[in-house]
């Protein structure tokens, strides 16, 4: 039984891993790329898990919801970096944190004004609804192994995209040399919209496939975010290859922390306070992780020339 | 060698496959200027940073006053008398002149854990920083903003903010960097006034200024000390002359 | 400013209206827990976006403090309650001060982005701690029954209440200007300005820095503290990350890194939140227009608006 949920709980893990690395590759890429610490990255999550909530009512399927989920992520992506985002690069940090703070309310209170308070459903369509058999005899829901492999497919693409295509040559100079490539004449504006959008886009995948599994709601992006910035604190910031290490460590961290530290602590405690006691330790699990990590690397597990 | 009050004893430090600092040994005596030249890319930088507590170095000694500083932080080697100036201006912009003066006076008189009494009427602090700032002839801009001066000016409060410290010796990294003949020349005066009381370790480019000041030279080539001796000497040498040619 | 602030609360409690004397005090809580912000983000430059930390643990230690006094139990089965503000306060202030002290040994090991991610992510360690432990609440936080007694005063009358607050707030904003013009603020507005120079005049910034953001902690939390008692309630809320946003606008509304600048933008943000939040719900929506054209257009907050120019020994860093 113990191995059966440990595998268990080690592929919910891995799913909350892959989910909180689409979130992190957008946030560091635009950090890397254009120095810009952006905290509005979680509302691009919670628009891509409405709109495919919206589109997938509407429309009776899944898939183009999904499909309007990211694109209209990457959209509004495009179209906020265009009006506000382009004019804080240059800004401090403090600036851009405010700014994009500002855009967090000014998302979250119109998404509520759009759609009201009350939450939205988005179930997983039938075709995906089914069981895998894990060896154990185990059943284990597709939907969550089907997250798993996009958060795979992303992975790759990412780094296909970034280490072959001129895009991805544009964004790694971008990374060592911001003044290089503006002198080079690569038009960098239009880099910098497009690494955006990519990122608004990817956030927008990750809420829409997890609208499926819980609820979709105002504020639903920014636990994610929060765990996102743990993610990429951990990983060194703008590495694509730190976001992707740390995000499965957040995941399986935290995953398994929340199931076996009770059990743990029922080993000498009593049973109601060892569970109240391990689900607050649990809770804070992945930030000791990751002051721990701190301690020893400042700059995270992969450190880019910032 | 007691008389020395900087010295580097043998110091090494790699980057990777990189030698930078190979096997560097020189010393600082009591009264006099000891310039250290070097084409680009000699490892200058790099010396400078591992006697200024930047960089540790992989081998050998830095050595204040016969005491081994090598393991100390910046801010420690400040206080037990290292100052230093920059190629580059590290001033505080908005503040006055005076403020940049007094933080380092703030270090030598006592601790910086005191809460209560203000700084602008503190006489300790006030004195010593208007000494020092008159020394370099920059006491009738003391209370202007450093955004305002000249960058002759500039470059002199940043020995005047070294000499805050009451220092055992001085590090200037290329003081003159910028200035006109003019300027050079005033602040080369300056200097000269200035070797009695702390010995200065000078790194310049401007070579005239150089000739006029050292008692001592040290070339630096590749990491390494090639030549060193008396300005006649270090004319002389056929290895410097390659190595500024070969540039 | 702060004589008008005395004044409109006592005017309102003799006009009888308890209800904008309590407003008074909710705002002066917000502006000392904002004055102490302003000690780390605008004095030191440190900007640190989980100081709702403190706020909140201050509030804990208040509500804590109150529960076991009303049920005559024990913290932890060791320590007695109390609801004697004369212990609470000191108490509230080391515990924030202890925590601040954790916090900024790790997070002042980084600077620039990691360091606000990781201030922001241990204020979230300490919420969801609140949220997932049931003793205190849980996520449904825990009343104060009965406002925490200070000996010869009835803390129970707003006016009184609100003196305290005001007396709180006035000395913290004394300490914060003392502090400033001292040896102290000295090497810590050199620490802002520029580091390297600091190190140079044989300063460790590092210290200076922590005990900056220790003390900045500890107003917070006094400030906490007393937001609980006002509300006779404290939850996770008064620890989340959007309590540490508000704090941070409120600064920089008011303008970074001047005396008078929290209040002036605790002032900008409650008024903005009773008067819009009448007309409608989604006030905030508009907090956030107004805050982006600030942030964009006018850099220099309410108090550098009114005084026409930069305030002195700033720019802006990194």
């Amino acid at each position: 039984m113990s191995a059966t949920l440990f595998l268990e709980q080690l592929i919910n893990g891995l799913q909350l891993g892959t989910m909180l690395f689409l979130m992190a590759s957008g946030l560091t890429l635009v950090f890397g790329v254009m120095g810009l610490i952006n905290l509005a990255h979680g509302s691009f999550y919670m628009v891509g898990a409405y709109l495919t909530a919206a589109v997938t009512a509407a429309s009776g399927s899944f898939m183009l919801g999904l499909g309007a989920g990211l694109l209209g992520a990457a959209a509004a992506g495009a179209l906020v970096e265009l009006i506000v985002i382009r004019r804080l690069y240059h800004r401090s940090h403090l600036d851009q944190v405010l700014a994009t703070f500002a855009l967090i309310l000014i998302f979250s209170e119109g998404t509520r004004w759009l759609f009201g308070a009350s939450p939205l459903w988005l179930s997983t369509p039938e075709w995906l609804s089914g069981y895998v058999t894990l060896p154990g005899d185990a059943r284990y829901p597709l939907y969550r192994l089907v997250i798993i492999g996009v958060g795979i497919t992303v992975a790759v693409g990412l780094y296909l995209l970034i280490s072959r295509t001129r895009l991805g040559m544009r964004v790694r100079a971008g990374e060592s040399d911001r003044e290089m490539i503006g002198a080079l004449g690569i038009d960098i504006s239009r880099l910098y919209t497009a690494v955006f959008a990519l990122g608004a886009g990817l956030a927008g995948l990750a809420g829409a496939m997890v609208g499926a599994l819980q609820s979709v709601q105002v504020g639903m992006g920014e636990p994610v975010l929060i765990l996102a910035f743990v993610v990429i604190v951990i990983g060194g910031i703008g590495s694509i290859k730190g976001a992707l290490l740390g995000a499965l460590l957040v995941g399986v961290v935290d995953t398994l922390g929340r199931v076996f530290l009770p059990l743990f602590f029922r080993g000498f405690l009593p049973p109601s306070e060892a569970t109240d006691v391990g689900a607050a330790l649990a809770s804070m699990l992945i930030y000791i992780l990751m002051a721990v990590i701190l301690a020893f690397k400042p700059k995270g597990l992969f450190t880019v020339n910032d | 060698m007691s008389e020395a009050v900087l010295a580097l004893e043998g110091l090494h430090k790699r980057f990777g496959a990189l030698t930078a600092t190979d096997d560097v040994s020189l010393t600082l005596r009591r009264g006099e200027i000891h310039a250290l030249i070097g084409p680009n890319g000699a490892g200058k930088s790099t010396l400078i940073a591992q006697i200024t507590g930047n960089l540790r170095p992989d081998a050998g000694r830095v050595l204040l006053d016969g005491e081994e500083i090598t393991e100390l932080s910046v801010a420690a080697r400040a206080r037990r008398g290292l100052g230093r100036s920059f190629q580059v201006s590290s001033l505080a912009e908005p503040l006055t002149v005076i403020r940049n003066v007094m933080i380092g006076v703030q270090a030598v008189s006592g601790h910086s854990f005191r809460f209560w009494t203000p700084v602008h009427r503190d006489r300790r602090l006030l004195e010593p920083a208007m000494a020092a700032l008159a020394r370099m002839g920059l006491e009738h801009r003391a209370w202007t903003p450093v955004a305002a001066l000249s960058h002759g000016e500039r470059r002199a409060l940043e020995v005047a903010c070294a000499l805050a410290l009451e220092p055992r010796a001085l590090l200037l990294d290329e003081p003159m960097a910028g200035l006109g003949p003019e300027g050079s020349a005033r602040l080369t005066e300056l200097l000269e006034s200035l070797k009695q009381e702390v010995p200065i370790l000078l790194i310049e480019h401007d070579m005239q200024a150089v000739f006029r000041l050292a008692e001592r030279l040290s070339v630096l080539v590749a990491g390494r000390v090639i030549a060193h001796g008396d300005v006649d000497t270090i004319r002389r040498d056929p290895r410097v002359r390659d190595a500024y040619l070969g540039e | 400013m702060l004589a008008l602030l005395l004044v409109l609360p006592v005017a309102a409690d003799l006009l009888g209206h308890p209800y904008y004397v309590s407003l008074a005090s909710r705002l002066t809580l917000i502006a000392m827990a904002a004055v102490g912000l302003n000690l780390a983000l605008g004095y030191g430059g440190m900007i640190s976006f989980g100081h709702a930390a403190y706020f909140g643990l201050g509030g804990y230690i208040a509500g804590i403090g109150a529960y076991h006094a009303f049920d005559a139990t024990a913290f932890m089965g060791l320590l007695p309650g109390s609801d004697n503000l004369l212990v609470l306060w000191p108490l509230a202030m080391l515990a924030c001060g202890l925590l601040a002290l954790l916090i900024g040994a790790v997070s002042l090991r980084t600077s620039g982005v990691y360091f606000i991610m990781i201030t922001l992510a241990f204020a979230q360690m300490v919420y969801y701690f609140a949220n997932s432990w049931p003793t205190y609440g849980g996520q449904d936080g825990l009343p104060i029954y009965l406002r925490n007694q200070l000996p010869g005063l009835d803390t129970q009358d707003p006016l009184t209440f609100f003196l305290i607050c005001f007396t709180g707030l006035v000395l913290a904003m004394a300490l914060t200007s003392r502090l400033m013009g001292s040896r102290f603020g000295a090497a810590l507005t050199m620490a802002r300005l520029n580091e390297t120079r600091l190190a140079t005049a044989g300063i460790s910034p590092y210290p200076i820095r922590l005990l900056a953001f220790v003390v900045s902690a500890v107003i917070t939390g006094l400030a906490g503290a007393l937001y609980a008692d006002l509300n006779g309630f404290v939850s996770p809320s008064m620890l989340s990350w959007h309590m540490s946003g508000e704090l941070m606008v409120i600064v920089i509304l008011g303008g970074v890194g001047r005396l008078y600048g929290p209040l002036a933008g605790a002032v900008l943000f409650i008024s903005m939140e009773t008067l819009l939040g009448g007309v409608t719900e989604y006030w905030q929506l508009f907090l956030g227009l107004v805050l982006l054209g600030v942030v964009l257009f006018a850099r220099h907050g309410v108090m550098g608006w009114l005084a026409g120019r930069e305030s002195p020994g700033r720019e802006p860093h990194e």
